[in-house]
């Protein structure tokens, strides 16, 4: 009898089947990899399983018996932990107070704090996860806040482990220690089962592959049996060529940072300030990427750089004109294309109309308004039309809905409105978070025909397979502090892993020899 | 139970929804007309009888409409911008005490002139009454549904205080009331014999143009942007805090304008209660129109019927006037529901 | 000055300061427990006029003042669970449904009264709470006299605060309140239905509510009237901000509100001839801006308040 079944699982959200007709078994000790693209299912699949979400169809079984469906509750009881790619913990209460949530009677009068603390103590030797009980969940950092989703769900006696995304927010060093956890773990007798999209983990900690394309298993292969190209070929359903990088030389300096240093806005001072002493020079046809665990202040440099927020100290130059004052408006009229991290949030008002998103950046200029005052629709539509065509939007007009688009055509929307008018410099901020293969591609595409006509652009991104496949040159950030650029092509992923948790490889560089410290033509500090 | 958002919003369900609400809130409100031991059928018909049943019953209703289109316009600008004004029944009190300190004699104008100057100072008044709140929130981030509520205390005993001081009338005989408007300055008669007056043409310019600002103009893309997506707005390079601020003084101008109306336009003269909680009530019309400048006359007007209506209709079945303000209560609270219903539906499982 | 250091000496100006904290304490904690699991209650208005009118009409009809308080505390949290209807389970506007239920409950509260006493032109009166001196401890000179002479509801009200705080922070449920206000995903997440944890807080914090308009017909006076609430639920909310979430901190608040309210009474008695009287009545609201303003930088808001949680809906 298998530990855990899932049997004939369907759902979907309105017109979408985001599992369809899934059945999947795994045993102790087992390690099943779902493999998928952004949108196949897999972490539907289980929120069905952890009872965030109810079945259309289908039934799970533990111990061969049936799970009652749409409740965590009896999830855990039978033994299921899930740690959540986007964690679920509450940041301004500490440690323990997050592992003892839902662990004793709503209704009793007291909390046993020293005997949890004590079980917490034992648990962290067992299994070698360290963690400060007392300390507050926003004072951890990303690796520390997973141990403690991982402590949650063992704290609880799991005995299968649902890991979603669990390496996206780590460093490779970090990922490798986690695997070591689970490995150790699943010698223990636990059955884990692990979502990614990055083959190479897949291949390195799984027993078995589950492929997921557009809800449905395409594919179950015993990893032994399986290699990169093919689960590869697998999820996507066609051969995946990744764009190569066209050497060229680069131009003209197009931004500057000086020094720039910035603050937490309000009373509560942090020690650390968001961005400190940051230097970075980026020039025409080429792409620097950003390297760094999420939090380290990435998103302060791009709101830095797309004018939503003003230095303490240094200075901004765009184009040799100091613009370290400017607004997000006026950064937008000096040559600036901005793509937001999150496309929801930030990127579009999704119950406003498609031409409505299209002319944001320039409401009070014509053609798009009439003396900044009076929209002139006729001219909005002409554009939004225009720019439907070119950027292949697939939408059911200008006058649509924003949020009825697809996360790809969405992001081609932003796309359209920010590189049309052919801008200098692109901020690009995860562009390609949450989307599919086809979409990811055509977004580097668009990306690297604009270093060709010459814009130079920024790249964030958490996914360094992305940066080293597309970027020129690669800084890390880590704690606010920006390093000098490395040339991709000869630095290693594991050096900036080691860059990306805090290490200076300048002072290291004994124990690194291949290390070589780039041809950067002018270094960053001399302008 | 399930929520799940519909795909596609059937334009009639938007239409309908208002209605849905309104008849949602007339049933509810026959349990208290039930209570009474009247019957339910013969209670509505008096309502609309005499809100509407006679030229006489027809001017009032529309004559009290006119302060609610002009509160309800306050709160829909307001509300799109996601810029909870609560504080109307404060800026129509500013509005009405500008319009009475301007008015009663300190400047003399002819009346085409007149009229537009007191309604300048009141607009200004209301839209200054609101400053102070939008600037504690766009600069401190101090909430602005609490200081907008709390204002409208401290504005009605500020005004209390001139009708017993300063703009005291001393003919009045030691009641607190002001001095009346100058001839030149009251508005025009629209209908012989009744009391509806030219300020009910104001408040249907004023819904055209809000409606037109709102559609057409960058102002309005901006309200609605800030009010939909406050970092999307930002993002793009629109000024949040300019917008909140803009959107506030239009909107405590609106309300202010409703003060003026009622002083220039009903009494002739400042009391303090000149309102029976206008402001409050403006929320339930704007929410009834689903914040469209345009329906705001239409729900205006059947809020105004139901008050109206309630008053004749309480004097002849004995039923306590406050039923009208019950069932505007249940109003705001079913229109929330069947909006939602239009965007959503509930699957039961 | 002389003036002032006379009354803040005197029994009755802190007597008369436990009396106005009373029903700020019942309002402000019911407040703070909404907020704390991420509703913001603006129905407090209308819930407190509701308790006001309830408890006092259950006594006026026969009943005693204990069962009445009760009573007031029922129809506040059925109004609690109307509130969570709207905002917890169907994620509706928080802001809007807070001002239709005090729209709602205020008209409610003076339609019924209006039908149950017609023709009443005199507001009739309850026989209400009386003071109970506390043995011993009332004969301390000025503070005893102040704080051990009053009615019991003052007193309860006193002990709530520490009860609050011991739920909120010391116990499983106190901490899947708090959890639910933070992060209602990790509730889920941990096998608690979050919807079920907000709706009770909602219908307790609105229950405290009713309880503290409750005080103010059968304790600080005898009678219902209209608009006797008179903006004391909004000042409970901006009470709520000044304190930052935080019980001890909102009964401070309230001792340092309450205390300049019966100053103002005070002085206005003295000075009442120079400064027109509209002004000490300002005087309330005023500080209650005021404390919103000086607070409002260092708030540290619940990170889910007016965050309404779906369960199963995709993100």
């Amino acid at each position: 009898m298998a530990l855990l079944a899932f049997h004939n699982i369907t759902k979907s959200f309105g017109p979408l089947v985001a599992n369809d007709d899934i059945s999947l078994s795994l045993e102790k000790g087992d390690v099943i990899a779902l493999l998928g693209e952004n949108g196949a299912g897999k972490t539907t699949l289980m929120n069905i399983l952890y009872g965030h979400y109810t079945a259309d169809t289908g039934h799970i079984e533990v111990d061969g018996k049936q799970l009652p469906s749409g409740q965590t509750d009896a999830a855990i009881k039978a033994g299921i932990g899930m740690v959540h790619q986007h964690f679920t913990l509450a940041e301004n209460l500490t440690v323990l107070e997050n592992i003892m949530l839902g662990t004793e009677s709503l209704w009793s009068l007291s909390q046993k704090q020293s005997a949890a603390k004590a079980k917490l103590a034992k648990m962290s030797e067992d299994y070698g996860l360290k963690i400060n009980p007392d300390a507050r969940v926003a004072d951890l950092s990303v690796g520390e806040r997973q141990r403690v989703e991982i402590l949650k769900a063992l704290y609880r006696d799991a005995r299968v482990l649902i890991l979603d995304e669990p390496t996206a927010v780590l460093t490779p060093q970090e990922a490798d220690s986690l695997f070591k956890t689970l490995k150790s773990l699943t010698e223990q007798g636990f059955a884990i089962i692990f979502i990614s999209h990055k083959l190479h983990e897949i291949l390195q900690i799984s027993t078995r592959v589950e492929v997921l394309r557009r809800g449905k298993i395409v594919g179950s292969v015993a990893t032994i049996d399986a290699d990169r190209a093919m689960l590869a070929e697998m999820m996507v359903g066609r051969k995946v060529e990744r764009p190569s990088l066209e050497a060229m030389d680069c131009g003209k300096p197009i931004v500057r940072l000086n020094n720039v240093t910035l603050r937490d806005a309000g009373r509560k001072v942090s020690k650390v300030p968001k961005l400190d002493q940051v230097n970075l020079t980026i020039h025409q046809h080429e792409i620097i990427g950003i390297a760094g665990v999420a939090g380290n202040g990435q998103s302060a440099l791009a709101d830095l750089l797309s004018g939503l927020s003003i230095p303490n100290e240094g200075t901004f130059e765009l184009l040799d004109v100091p613009v370290t004052q400017a607004s997000p408006s006026n950064i937008v009229r000096r040559g600036v294309g901005r793509i937001p991290e999150d496309r929801h949030s930030s990127g579009v008002v999704g119950e406003m109309a498609l031409w409505e998103n299209l002319i944001s950046e320039d409401l009070r200029n014509a053609p798009v308004s009439k003396a900044g005052i009076v929209i002139d629709r006729k001219a909005c539509i002409e554009r939004t039309n225009d720019l439907i065509e070119r950027f292949d939007i697939r939408c059911e007009g200008p006058d649509a809905e924003t949020k009825l688009l697809s996360g790809g055509n969405m992001q081609k929307l932003i796309l359209a409105r920010a590189l049309a008018p052919e801008p200098a410099f692109i901020l690009a901020n995860q562009p390609v978070r949450g989307l599919d293969e086809g979409a990811i591609a055509y977004v580097h595409e668009q990306l690297l025909a604009a270093r060709k006509r010459g814009a130079g652009i920024l790249l964030i991104s958490e996914d360094l397979d992305e940066l080293f496949s597309l970027c020129d040159r690669i800084c890390v950030m880590y704690h606010g502090k920006l390093t000098q650029p490395y040339d991709a092509k000869s630095v290693s992923t594991s050096q900036v892993g080691l860059m990306m948790a805090g290490q200076d490889l300048r002072q290291t560089q004994d124990q690194m020899p291949e290390i070589s410290n780039t041809p950067v033509k002018e270094s960053s500090h001399a302008d | 139970m399930q929520i799940e958002p519909r795909e596609y919003v059937a334009p009639w369900r938007i239409v309908f929804a208002p209605f849905a609400a309104v008849i949602v809130s007339l049933g509810l409100g026959s349990i208290l007309i039930l209570w009474v031991g009247a019957s339910v059928s013969e209670a509505y018909l008096l309502l609309v009888k005499g809100a509407l049943g006679s030229s006489f019953a027809l001017t009032e209703t529309l004559t009290r409409s006119i302060p609610l289109i002009f509160t309800g316009l306050a709160a829909t600008i307001a509300f799109r911008a996601r810029f909870y004004n609560i504080g109307a029944e404060g800026q129509l009190y500013c509005g009405a005490l500008a319009a009475t300190f301007f008015g009663t004699g300190l400047i003399v104008l002819p009346p085409l002139l007149m009229i537009p100057f007191l309604m300048l100072v009141g607009a200004l008044a209301g839209g200054a009454a609101l400053a102070i709140p939008v600037m504690l929130k766009t600069h401190l981030k101090v909430d602005e549904v609490v200081t907008t509520l709390l204002l409208n205390f401290v504005i009605l005993l500020f005004v209390g205080y001139f009708l017993e001081g300063p703009l005291k009338d001393p003919m009045s005989m030691g009641w607190p009331q002001a001095e009346p408007i100058i001839d030149e300055g009251l508005f025009p008669s629209l209908v012989d014999k009744s009391r509806l007056h030219f300020g009910f043409i104001f408040a249907i310019i004023g819904s055209v143009l809000c409606w037109a600002m709102m559609r057409f103009t960058v102002w309005g893309y901006e309200i609605r942007a800030v009010g939909l997506n406050t970092s999307a707005a930002k993002f793009s390079g629109i000024n949040v805090n300019t917008t909140v601020i803009r959107t506030a003084v239009i909107s405590g101008g609106l309300a202010g304008l409703a003060g003026v109306s009622e002083v220039a336009g009903l009494k002739g003269y400042l009391t303090l209660d000149i309102s029976p909680g206008f402001g409050y009530t403006g929320i339930a019309v704007a929410m009834l129109a689903q914040l469209n400048p345009l329906a705001v006359i239409l729900s205006a007007i059947f809020i105004s019927m139901i008050y109206v209506g309630a008053d004749s209709m309480s004097r002849a079945i004995n039923i306590p006037t406050y039923i009208a303000d019950v069932l505007v209560g249940l109003s705001v609270l079913s229109i929330l529901v069947s909006v939602m219903l239009t965007k959503y539906r509930l699957r039961w499982r | 000055m002389m003036d002032i250091l006379d009354i803040l000496i005197s029994a009755g100006f802190w007597a008369a300061t436990f009396r106005i904290v009373s029903p700020l304490i019942f309002g402000t904690l019911g407040e703070l427990i909404c907020e704390r699991a991420g509703v913001l209650n603006l129905g407090i208005e209308g819930i407190m006029t509701m308790g006001a009118m309830s408890g006092w009409m259950w006594v006026y009809m026969g009943g005693d003042l204990w069962t009445g308080v009760m009573f007031a505390a029922f129809v506040g949290a059925m109004f609690g669970l109307l509130h969570s209807g709207f905002t917890v389970y169907l994620g509706l506007s928080q802001h809007v449904t807070g001002i239709g239920i005090t729209l709602f409950a205020s008209s409610l509260s003076y339609y019924i009264y209006r039908m149950l006493l017609p023709d009443a032109t005199t507001p009739p009166k309850i026989d209400p709470f009386h003071p109970y001196p506390v043995p011993f401890l009332s004969e301390i000179p000025i503070i005893g006299e102040a704080l051990f002479t009053q009615t019991p509801l003052t007193y309860l009200a006193l002990l709530l605060v520490p009860m609050v705080w011991y739920v909120l922070y010391k116990t499983p449920v106190g901490l899947a309140v708090r959890m639910a206000g933070e992060n209602p995903m990790a509730v889920e997440a941990q096998g608690i239905n979050v919807l079920s944890i907000r709706t009770g807080a909602v219908m307790v914090g609105s229950a405290f509510m009713a309880v503290g308009g409750a005080f103010i017909t059968m304790s600080a006076f005898d009678a219902f009237f209209f608009g006797m609430i008179n903006g004391r639920g909004w000042i409970c909310v901006a009470l709520v901000i000044f304190a930052s979430w935080r019980p001890g901190k909102a009964l401070i608040g309230a001792l340092l509100f309450a205390g300049l309210d019966a100053l103002q009474v005070r002085v206005q008695q003295t000075a009442g001839a120079v400064i027109p009287y509209q002004f000490f009545l300002m005087m309330p609201y005023v500080l209650s801006i005021v404390a919103m303003v000086i607070m409002a930088r260092k708030a540290s808001y619940p990170k889910a308040l007016l965050t309404p949680f779906r369960r199963g809906e995709r993100t």
